[in-house]
């Protein structure tokens, strides 16, 4: 693994990819697990547009912890898999920036991530039976393994199959590189135990665009902004007043959080 | 062992549309009822604030907790079926009000031709009509018969509507006036106009403005606040039982709902039901409410289960189409009956589809039921053409063009650049039963408390896949009209086949009504032929599935049906119709 760069060699690239790139190669080294934390957090905040100075990791958000991922390397192939399908552009912060990745690490943790409102009686459905479901979805409601297995077996076969292929961890691929890996993912063909591979795809696609939408109670579309790109204005109570308008209205989003404190 | 409990005059499984309005009727006459509800209590201040999308939408919080119970599905006798597991491929009812609380409230009264589709098919087209597998019967009753119940409904649910230029005739208007309207509604409108159809407003449960029902409920004005499908009304404007028949049964202090009490049998003697056993989901302790009248009003599935479980009728089996229970099972499949259509995006027009609510919309029925000769047409009954603005939400919605990336910066642009610029309209097709589409009990898998799960097996036959192609087509043809730039199908291909969804939770039959005790289960009261004092209502008793949404029409048999009970809680007991001994045999 080539993991001798020192992160500051690249520091004229703010982008989060080199970020991760940046990351990545300290997990690869020696550097504690606090201090990988706070390189990540660090840069997450950087999404406000402001500089990470002392005075911002003061004010770390102190939901920004892992509580279903262990191993921060998952963690770290979770971000760059969520950045990779719905990335940062000229409209607005990608799933890094919008917290996807912690949003997914609550969910995990939490129902969701063991099935716990799904029928789970035996006969599952084997490997070959699952490949002949249609639906994605489908696939994964009827593997055996759930949710939460189904993602660390995912994330680390993208991480073992890039260091594979490019020698290099899929945070530290290039785009060119995580791209083909994603591609073989969302077609099949990477070989995964619990699913085919194509239905852990589309379930990592689904709670990336759960993170970037859904309400930020649930510790995902950071400052509301994946609403503010999709001009949804959010738990509004009433839009009697405009609903007949010839024009597009835009509103600023509302939260739940304000939406109920107002109660 | 289970308790026996005190008898009371009416005990009623489920309190949605269906059990809510055998209650209003009963308790309003003085007869003690109790209604036993899985799920648990709710009330509309449990749904302040309920604008959460992940919780409701995405989640399901409102839908039937399938950890414990769910059916298991397959598309043909062949194979082995498999459990639903998740609530995205089921939204069964649960809880206060079931399905009814969380439902659209598109509200629609079904067509003459549905009530005597045999006959009128056998009549106009000739018996080599109805292909050979298709189980077509009449109701025994007509729209006429049927017109007061409708106009029952729609007053106690509030409905807001226009009348339907091509619908049949009604004795009154809506109660309330159509619904606020909005551009790509007036878009989709003049199009279909445009072409020579004749579109007209959704009729809606959803307030125009507020509203006293004729029980002396009030349901307040509908704020369009777009959090409606799937979830309870912030502001109780919403047509649904919580707000309505439940609490005009409450009133009368002759009625108990008793939550967490999930029924697991009907106790009867062979000839007449004693009551029903039910086991308290907190403590686990198991008992018996004996009753003068048992009704079933459980939604489809518990209907057939507990009969199939309790042993009454007889099972319907598809080898020798012979036994009733179980038998002419439908539902508007969501690959072939709703889910399809065309979806356009427009380049240069952006609306504000987040706002809405649950039945805000427009609809088109020039191919519904019969209303277009069917001679020269490959199939039987028809479609409606619907465009909703019932709010957008953004979990729900990621719609791109075809051929769009599935990921990446392209497709975060379209997803974005898209979202409040595409368009869908849907045909929502009939689907008619089959020999091969039917309810048994499953040999496999059980529910928590050890009983078999429900299976459906759904095998679509050629007529149904045709009319679905058919509405498609006139999708496109008005999508076109639109204007829209790209114009993406969901298409329905020949070789389609059930998906096992479960999804529109528009599911009838198993139970069904007729005239003749050979080839039903239960006459136009709902009342079973085989026990006098059991009612089964809801989509149950429906001997098909027409294009039109069900809803209503499941309210207005409750309201058939508790007349019948009251008649015959007053008289001498009895049937309320005579058999009519019609069958082949
Ligand atoms: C999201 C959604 C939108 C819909 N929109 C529309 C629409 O716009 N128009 C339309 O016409 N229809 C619509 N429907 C369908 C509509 O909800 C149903 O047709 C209607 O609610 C059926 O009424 P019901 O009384 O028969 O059943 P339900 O309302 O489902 O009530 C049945 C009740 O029985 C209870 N129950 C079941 N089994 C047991 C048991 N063993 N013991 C105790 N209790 C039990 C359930 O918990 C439930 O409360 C929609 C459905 C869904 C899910
Ligand atoms: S859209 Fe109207 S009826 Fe629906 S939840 Fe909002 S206020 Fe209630």
């Amino acid at each position: 693994m080539a993991d001798n760069n020192n992160p500051k060699t690249e520091s004229h690239d703010p982008g989060r990819r080199n970020f991760l790139k940046n990351t990545g190669l300290v997990v690869g080294g020696v550097a504690g697990g606090s201090l990988l934390g706070g390189l990540f957090t660090n840069q997450m905040k950087s999404d406000d547009g402001k500089k990470g100075t002392s005075d911002e990791t003061a004010k770390v958000d102190p939901s920004h912890a892992r509580v279903f991922f262990g191993r921060f390397e998952d963690f770290i192939v979770l971000a760059a898999a969520t950045e990779l399908i719905f990335p940062e552009d000229d409209n607005g912060p990608g799933a890094i920036g919008l917290d996807v990745p912690y949003y997914i690490d609550k969910q995990l943790a939490g129902t969701w991530g063991i099935n716990g409102d799904d029928y789970r009686q035996a006969p599952f459905t084997n490997l070959e039976g699952l490949k002949k479901i249609q639906k994605d979805d489908e696939k994964v409601n009827h593997a055996r393994a759930n949710r939460g297995k189904i993602f660390l077996e995912g994330l680390r076969l993208m991480n073992a199959e890039s260091m594979k292929r490019f020698d290099a961890s899929f945070d530290q691929a290039t785009e060119e590189q995580q791209h083909e890996i994603m591609g073989d993912l969302a077609e099949g063909k990477l070989d995964m135990k619990s699913t085919p591979s194509d239905a852990f795809f589309a379930l990592l696609k689904q709670a990336t665009l759960e993170g970037a939408f859904s309400d930020p109670l649930y510790g995902g579309n950071k400052n509301m902004d994946g609403w503010r790109m999709k001009e949804f204005a959010g738990a509004r109570p009433s839009y009697a007043d405009v609903i007949e308008s010839e024009e597009f209205v835009k509103l600023d989003p509302i939260s739940l959080t304000d939406y109920h404190r107002k109660k | 062992m289970a308790e026996e409990l005190k008898k009371v005059d009416v005990v009623i499984v489920g309190t949605g549309w269906a059990g809510g309005i055998t209650a209003a009727e009963l308790t309003k006459k003085g007869y003690k009822v109790v209604a036993l509800e899985r799920g648990k209590e709710q009330s509309r201040e449990d749904f302040i604030g309920a604008k959460d999308e992940l919780k409701y939408s995405i989640r399901y919080e409102m839908m039937q907790d399938l950890s414990k119970d769910t059916v298991t599905a397959r598309s043909s006798m062949d194979e082995t079926a498999k459990p639903v597991r998740n609530n995205n491929y089921a939204r069964f009812g649960n809880d206060t009000g079931g399905a009814s609380v969380h439902w659209n409230g598109v509200s629609l009264r079904w067509l003459p031709y549905d009530f005597e589709i045999h006959s009128q098919t056998v009549e106009k087209y000739g018996a080599k009509k109805i292909p050979e597998n298709c189980t077509i019967q009449d109701w025994g009753v007509t729209y006429d018969d049927m017109e007061p119940y409708y106009d029952k409904f729609e007053k106690t649910a509030g409905v807001s509507g226009e009348e339907n230029p091509v619908g049949p005739p009604r004795s009154d208007k809506y109660p309330n006036p159509p619904l606020k309207t909005t551009p790509s509604i007036e878009l989709f409108k003049k199009a279909s106009t445009n072409l020579g159809y004749h579109p007209y407003r959704l009729p809606a449960a959803n307030m125009s403005e507020t509203y006293t029902n004729p029980d002396g409920e009030t349901i307040n004005a509908c704020m369009y606040c777009a959090f409606c499908e799937e979830y309870g009304c912030d502001f109780g404007a919403k047509g649904d039982p919580i707000v309505t028949v439940l609490e005009t049964a409450r009133k009368t202090g002759n009625f108990e709902i008793r939550n967490e009490s999930t029924v697991t049998e009907v106790i009867h003697d062979g000839t007449k039901a004693i009551g029903l056993k039910y086991i308290d989901n907190i403590t686990g302790a198991e008992y018996i409410q004996p009753a003068d009248i048992v009704v079933l009003a459980g939604f489809v599935f518990t209907n057939n289960k507990l009969l199939l479980k309790s042993k009454i009728g007889k099972p319907y089996n598809p080898e020798t189409q012979e036994g009733v229970i179980g038998k002419n099972f439908t539902g508007h499949f969501s690959n072939i009956s709703t889910y399809i259509g065309a979806r356009g995006f427009f380049d240069n027009e952006k609306w504000n589809l987040s706002m809405g609510t649950g039945a805000l919309g427009a609809k088109v029925d020039d191919y519904a039921g019969d209303n277009v000769d069917h001679t020269d047409l490959d199939f039987l009954h028809g479609y409606e053409i619907r465009y909703y603005h019932l709010g957008q939400r953004p979990i729900d919605n990621n719609h791109v063009p075809e051929g769009t990336p599935a990921w990446g910066k392209e497709y975060k642009e379209k997803n974005l650049f898209y979202h409040n610029r595409s368009l869908i309209i849907r045909a929502k097709t009939a689907f008619l039963p089959n020999r091969y589409t039917y309810l048994d009990l499953d040999p496999t898998y059980k529910d928590e408390l050890g009983d078999p799960l429900i299976r459906a097996t759904v095998h679509y036959e050629e007529q149904d896949i045709k009319r679905a192609q058919h509405g498609v087509e006139t999708c496109k043809e008005i999508m076109t009209e639109m204007g829209a730039d790209i114009i993406d199908l969901v298409d329905v291909p020949d070789d389609v086949k059930f998906d096992s969804k479960f999804y529109t939770n528009h599911f009838l039959g198993g139970a069904i009504m007729g005239e003749d005790p050979e080839t039903s289960a239960v006459n136009t009261y709902s009342q079973m032929w085989d026990m006098e004092n059991l009612f089964v209502l809801g989509g149950s008793s429906f001997p098909h599935n027409s294009n039109h949404d069900p809803t209503e029409t499941i309210g207005a048999f409750a309201y058939r049906a508790s007349e019948g009970m009251i008649e015959y809680l007053g008289g001498e007991g009895g049937l309320l119709v005579e058999a009519k001994q019609t069958s082949k045999a």
